[in-house]
C-alpha cells in the first residue's frame, strides 16, 4: 500500500500551475529558440547553441517527469521502467536516422555501419520500414506503449503492486539493457547508435535545426502536460487517484482496477517513447546506458523533488535536477553523486511533497512541518499494523463513493 | 645464414629446410661415430665422451650431432647433460671440458662428476635448430624419469613436435608406465601419432584406444575422419576405420552430455550459493522487516571492501599471517556492515517505516552516498583482493569439469552463513524478539519488547549478512565503488520469488536460479541465458505475485 499523504491538495487543482506550466512551455518552446535564430551572435539577448541544446534535453527529461507523475503521482504506480520506454522511443527514432544517413556513413555502404562492421548482409527485418520519419515517429509511441500494454496486463491482473511491481520493472529494464548490450540483438550493442546526419533532409549540425528541435520538445512538453492534465482531471483520473489511496475498497465498489491502471500506465509509456523520439536527434546517440536502473530511478527523484501529484512539480524537478547536474558534474565532478544522494534521503524525509507544495500557498512553512509531524504519527500507525500495512487517517476518513474521494483530498489538517 | 636462438620463433620458414637437411646430417654422423666408438670397444662410454666432445663445438651443427649422440648413448648421465643445455646451465671451459651446474650454482665435471672450482668457459651454440633436435631426444629420455611431473611434461614436448619414430619409444614407456595420470597422457599422445599413420589397422587401433580413454578432447580430431570433403569424398579412405570413429564419436557425445549436465548443476551450485550469499541479507531487511534496501548492493561492497582493508593491514602488520587474513575479514566485515546498517536505521530508514516507495529512493540515494565515499576513500580504480593460496587453484572432477577451490569456499561459507542466520532467528533471545515483532508488533510492544531496538538490531544484522556476502564475493569477481550495483537486481528477484518473509524460499530460489542459469548457459549464451531466466522470473511472479513460498493470509491488502 502506498502512503502518498502528502498527495493531497494537488497543485493541478489550482490556477497558477497552469500558467506556470504555459510560461516555461514558451519560453522553451518559443523564446530559446527564437533568441538563438533570429538575434545575432553579439546581441546581449542571444541564446548559445550549447543553451539551445541544454535546454531541449531538459524538456525532454521534463515530458518523461511528468509522464512518471502520471503513474506515480497520481496511480501510486511507481515503476522503474520508464527510463526502459523513453530508451524505447529513442531506438526507434535513432534508427531512422541511422537510416536516412545511406551511405555516407564511414564504410559508405547502404546499411548502417555497425551492421558493416559485424559483416551482415542485409537489414534485419525489424528494421524495415523506419526509412520513413512517420513510421519512425509511430514506433516510437507504439513500441513502448505495446510492451507497457502487455506486461501491465498481466502484472495489474495479477495485482502486483506498490514495491513487487517497481522491482519486477526493474527487473525488466535490466533484461533489456543486456539484451541491447549483445551486437547480435541489432542495435549496435554496447554503442549503440551514432553519427547522425540529418533529420526530414535538414542536417543536425545546422544550429536553426536543432532550435526547431528545441521548441518541438517545448510542444510535446506542452501536449504532455495538458494530456495529462485532462486525464486526471477526467473521471478515470479521480478513480485513479482513488485507487492509489485505498485500491481494496475501490474495487469493492465494483471498478476495476486493471482497465484504469493500464490506461494511464500505457499512456505513460507512450509518452516516455515521444521524449525519447524528440531527446535522440538532439544528443546525437542513444545507447543501452539509458536502460540502466539508476536512469530509471533518477525520474522518480525528479518527480519526487518537484512534488508528484502535482504535475507541474515534475517539470521543475526534472529542470531543477538536470541543470544541477549538467553544472555539478562540469564543475565539481566528485560532488555530483553526493548532491543526488543527499537529494533522495532529504526529499524522502523532509519533503515528501516536493518543492512546489513547499512554496506553494497551501502550505508555506507549514507543510515541511506538517509532512514531518505526519511522518512520526503514520510511523506510530505503522508500528500499530504489520508494517506494511499504514493507512493515513485521511484514507480511513475517505468515504467510500469515488466521485468524491478528491474532494476529501482538499481536507488539508 | 645461422640465426641466433630466439625462444618462441620455432617455425621460421627460413630455417626450415636446411634445419631438417642439418639433422639428417647429424643423425648420419652420429651413427658414424656411434660405428667408430664401437669399434674402438669401449662401448657406452666412449659414446657418451664422444658426443660430450661434440657439444664442446663451437658449431651449431656439431652440438646437434652431440645432442643425437647423448641420446643414442644409453648412458645414465645424459639425461642430465641434456636438462642441464635446455636450462643454460651448461658450460664448456677452455681446452673442451664440460661443466655442469646444480641447483646450488657448483660446477661438477660432466664426464667425472667431481666438483670444481669457478672456472670462466662460455656457453654452448643453442639455437632455435639446436632446440629443436634436443627437445624431442630429451622427452624421449625423460620419459624414463622417475619424477611424475618431468615424464608428464616429456609427454606432452612429444606430443606437440613428436614424429612417428616416437610411437616405440612411447609404447615402451607405456608398458613401464605404472602412474595412471601419466598413462592416459602417453595413451592419447600415442593415439594421435597413429591416427596420423598411414597403417588402417594402426588407425582402428587408435579409435579403440580413444574410445577406452574416453577422453572428449579427441572429438575434433574424430569427426574430422568421419567429416566429407567438398567433393563427396571421405577424409578417412577405409570404411572400416570410418565406422569405427562413429560409434566412438556417439558413445563420446553420450558422455559428454552426461557430463555437462552434472556440470551445470555443479556450476549452478557455486552460481546459486553467491546468489543467496548476496540476497540473503536482503531476505531479512527486505522479507522480514519490509524495508526495500537498494543500499543492500552497497553493503556488500563495504563487505569486499572490508576484507580488502584487512588485507592491507595484514600486509602491512602480520605479513607472515598473510594467508589467513581471510579468516580476520569475515568479523570485520560483519562488525562494520553491522554498524553501517544500524547507523542507517537510525538516521534514515526508521522514518521510513510503512513508505515503501519513498523507503526505496531514500536507500538509493543512500547508496549513491556510499558508492560515492568509497570512491574518495578508495579511489574509482578496482582493487585486487588475493585469493589465498589455500583458496589458489581447483579440483578436476571430470575432463574438462573443473571447480575451483574459491568457488567450493564459496558453497560451504554459504552453508555457514545460512546456518548462522538460522541460529541467531531460532536459537537466540535476539532472534526469538526478531520473530515476534515482524509477527506481531503491537502484541510484541505489549509483552515488553522494544520494537525500535529490535527494529534497528535486525536491520543491523540483514547489513551485517550482506557484508558477509561481500567478503566471499571478493573471492570471485572485481572489488569495485560500483560492484554492489550489479548483484542488487538479482537480490530482489530472489527474494520476491522465493516469497517475501521466507528464508527457506530464498536459499531454494537462489538455488533453482543458479542451477537454471547455468544449465541454460551452454545452449542460449550467459547473456540470453540470464534474459531468459529474468523473464522466467518476471513470468512466476506473475502467476504467484506472493512468491513460490508465500504464506497464505487471508488479507486483502497483502503484497
Amino acid at each position: 500500500m502506498t502512503s502518498l499523504a502528502p498527495a493531497r491538495g494537488p497543485a493541478i487543482g489550482r490556477p497558477w500551475a497552469t500558467w506556470v506550466t504555459a510560461a516555461v512551455c514558451v519560453v522553451v518552446g518559443v523564446l530559446v529558440p527564437l533568441l538563438n535564430v533570429v538575434t545575432p551572435e553579439t546581441s546581449i539577448l542571444h541564446v548559445s547553441a550549447v543553451t539551445v541544446a541544454l535546454t531541449g534535453k531538459l524538456t525532454c527529461y521534463a515530458i518523461v517527469a511528468v509522464a512518471m507523475d502520471l503513474v506515480w503521482g497520481f496511480a501510486g504506480i511507481l515503476s522503474l521502467c520508464h527510463g526502459l520506454f523513453f530508451a524505447l522511443g529513442g531506438y526507434a527514432m535513432g534508427m531512422y536516422l541511422m537510416r536516412v544517413i545511406g551511405g555516407e556513413g564511414m564504410y559508405r555502404s547502404a546499411l548502417p555501419d555497425f551492421m558493416v562492421f559485424l559483416d551482415w548482409k542485409e537489414l534485419p527485418w525489424y528494421w524495415r520500414g523506419f526509412d520513413h520519419f512517420g513510421f519512425a515517429l509511430v514506433m516510437a509511441l507504439l513500441v513502448p506503449g505495446l510492451l507497457a500494454y502487455v506486461f501491465g496486463y498481466f502484472a495489474f491482473r495479477s495485482r502486483i503492486r506498490g514495491v513487487y511491481f517497481s522491482i519486477v520493472t526493474q527487473a525488466v529494464t535490466y533484461a533489456a539493457m543486456l539484451l541491447f548490450f549483445r551486437n547480435a540483438t541489432g542495435f549496435g550493442g554496447n554503442n549503440g547508435l551514432t553519427d547522425f546526419k540529418r533529420i526530414l533532409g535538414y542536417s543536425l549540425r545546422e544550429p536553426s535545426t536543432r532550435a526547431a528541435l528545441c521548441a518541438a520538445s517545448g510542444a510535446g512538453l506542452a501536449l504532455t502536460y495538458l494530456l495529462c492534465r485532462f486525464v486526471v482531471r477526467s473521471r478515470a483520473g479521480r478513480v485513479l487517484t482513488a485507487m492509489r489511496d485505498v485500491e481494496a475498497k475501490v474495487r469493492f465498489c465494483g471498478y476495476d482496477p486493471v482497465a484504469y491502471k493500464l490506461f494511464a500506465w500505457t499512456l505513460s509509456a507512450m509518452l516516455c517513447g515521444l521524449a525519447g523520439a524528440l531527446y535522440v536527434p538532439q544528443v546525437g546517440i542513444i545507447n543501452p546506458s539509458e536502460m540502466q536502473t539508476s536512469s530509471s530511478v533518477e525520474i522518480a527523484i525528479w518527480a519526487a523533488v518537484g512534488g508528484r501529484g502535482t504535475l507541474v512539480g515534475p517539470i521543475f524537478g526534472a529542470y531543477l535536477v538536470n541543470g544541477g547536474k549538467s553544472w555539478l558534474t562540469a564543475a565539481f565532478p566528485t560532488a555530483w553523486l553526493y548532491v543526488l544522494g543527499t537529494l533522495f534521503v532529504v526529499i524522502t524525509l523532509v519533503l515528501p511533497g516536493g518543492l512546489v507544495r513547499a512554496f506553494s500557498g497551501a502550505g508555506r512553512g507549514r507543510d515541511l512541518m506538517a509532512g514531518w509531524i505526519r511522518d512520526l504519527a503514520s510511523k506510530r500507525a505503522a508500528s500499530g499494523t504489520s508494517s506494511n500495512v499504514p493507512l493515513p487517517a485521511a484514507n480511513l476518513a475517505a468515504p467510500a463513493p469515488p466521485t468524491t474521494v478528491a474532494a476529501t483530498d482538499q481536507e488539508e489538517p | 645464414m645461422r640465426r641466433l636462438g630466439k625462444p618462441g620463433t620455432w617455425s621460421s620458414r627460413t630455417g626450415r629446410r636446411p634445419a631438417a637437411l642439418r639433422c639428417l646430417a647429424a643423425f648420419a654422423v652420429s651413427l658414424a661415430a656411434v660405428l667408430l666408438a664401437t669399434v674402438a670397444a669401449r662401448a657406452d662410454a666412449s659414446d657418451y665422451e664422444s658426443a660430450l666432445h661434440s657439444l664442446a663445438e663451437p658449431s651449431p651443427e656439431e652440438v646437434s650431432r652431440g645432442i643425437s649422440g647423448l641420446g643414442s648413448s644409453g648412458d645414465p648421465r645424459a639425461m642430465g647433460v641434456l636438462q642441464a643445455l635446455r636450462d643454460g646451465n651448461l658450460l664448456v671451459a677452455e681446452g673442451g671440458a664440460i661443466y655442469l651446474k646444480d641447483a646450488g650454482g657448483a660446477l661438477h665435471d660432466a664426464l667425472s662428476g667431481a666438483p670444481s672450482g669457478p672456472r670462466a668457459g662460455r656457453a654452448p651454440p643453442v639455437d632455435n635448430d639446436v632446440r629443436r633436435v634436443l627437445l624431442p631426444v630429451l622427452a624421449r629420455l625423460e620419459l624414463r624419469s622417475p619424477d611424475r611431473a618431468v615424464r608428464l611434461a616429456a609427454n606432452e614436448t612429444l606430443a606437440d613436435r613428436g614424429n612417428d619414430g616416437d610411437a616405440p619409444v612411447l609404447r615402451d614407456a607405456l608398458a613401464r608406465e605404472t602412474d595412471k595420470g601419466v598413462r592416459a597422457a602417453i595413451v592419447s599422445t600415442l593415439a594421435e601419432l597413429d591416427l596420423a599413420s598411414t597403417d588402417p589397422q594402426r588407425r582402428l587401433g587408435a579409435i579403440d584406444a580413444i574410445g577406452a580413454s574416453g577422453s572428449v578432447r579427441f572429438r575434433p580430431v574424430l569427426s574430422a575422419l568421419v567429416a566429407r570433403h567438398d567433393d563427396g569424398s571421405y577424409s578417412e579412405p577405409d570404411p572400416r576405420v570410418r565406422s569405427a570413429a562413429d560409434s566412438v564419436l556417439h558413445s563420446l557425445d553420450r558422455k559428454q552430455m552426461a557430463v555437462d549436465a552434472i556440470a551445470g548443476v555443479l556450476y549452478g551450485l557455486s552460481a546459486g550459493s553467491i546468489l543467496l550469499l548476496s540476497a540473503l541479507g536482503l531476505a531479512i531487511t527486505f522479507g522480514l522487516m519490509r524495508v526495500i534496501n537498494m543500499a543492500h548492493g552497497e553493503m556488500l561492497m563495504l563487505g569486499a571492501y572490508a576484507t580488502y582493508c584487512t588485507q592491507v593491514f595484514f600486509a602491512a602488520h602480520f605479513p607472515s599471517l598473510m594467508s589467513w587474513y581471510l579468516l580476520a575479514a569475515v568479523p570485520v566485515a560483519l562488525i562494520t556492515c553491522m554498524a553501517m546498517g544500524a547507523l542507517l536505521e537510525r538516521t534514515v530508514i526508521q522514518f521510513l517505516y510503512g513508505r515503501p516507495l519513498e523507503t526505496l529512493l531514500a536507500t538509493y540515494g543512500l547508496s549513491l552516498l556510499l558508492i560515492q565515499l568509497v570512491r574518495s576513500i578508495f579511489g574509482a580504480q578496482n582493487v585486487t583482493v588475493e585469493n589465498p593460496p589455500w583458496l589458489a587453484g581447483g579440483a578436476e572432477l571430470f575432463e574438462g569439469v573443473v571447480i575451483p577451490y574459491n568457488r567450493m569456499a564459496v558453497v560451504l561459507f554459504t552453508i555457514v552463513v545460512v546456518a548462522f542466520v538460522g541460529y541467531i532467528l531460532r536459537g537466540t533471545s535476539l532472534g526469538l524478539r526478531v520473530r515476534a515483532v515482524t509477527q506481531n508488533r503491537p502484541m510484541a510492544a505489549c509483552m515488553g519488547i522494544s520494537t525500535r531496538r529490535v527494529d534497528t538490531w535486525t536491520f543491523a544484522l540483514g547489513s551485517g549478512v550482506g557484508g558477509l556476502g561481500g567478503v566471499a564475493l571478493a573471492q570471485l569477481g572485481n572489488v569495485g565503488p560500483e560492484m554492489g550495483q550489479s548483484y542488487i537486481v538479482d537480490s530482489f528477484l530472489v527474494v520476491v520469488l522465493g516469497g517475501v518473509g521466507k528464508l527457506m524460499g530464498s536459499i531454494i530460489a537462489a538455488f533453482g536460479l543458479g542451477i537454471l542459469n547455468k544449465v541454460l548457459e551452454p545452449f542460449a549464451g550467459a547473456v540470453l541465458g540470464k534474459i531468459v531466466v529474468l523473464m522466467v522470473v518476471v513470468l512466476i511472479i506473475q502467476k504467484r505475485p506472493q512468491g513460490l513460498f508465500a504464506q497464505r493470509t487471508r488479507g486483502v491488502e497483502d503484497a
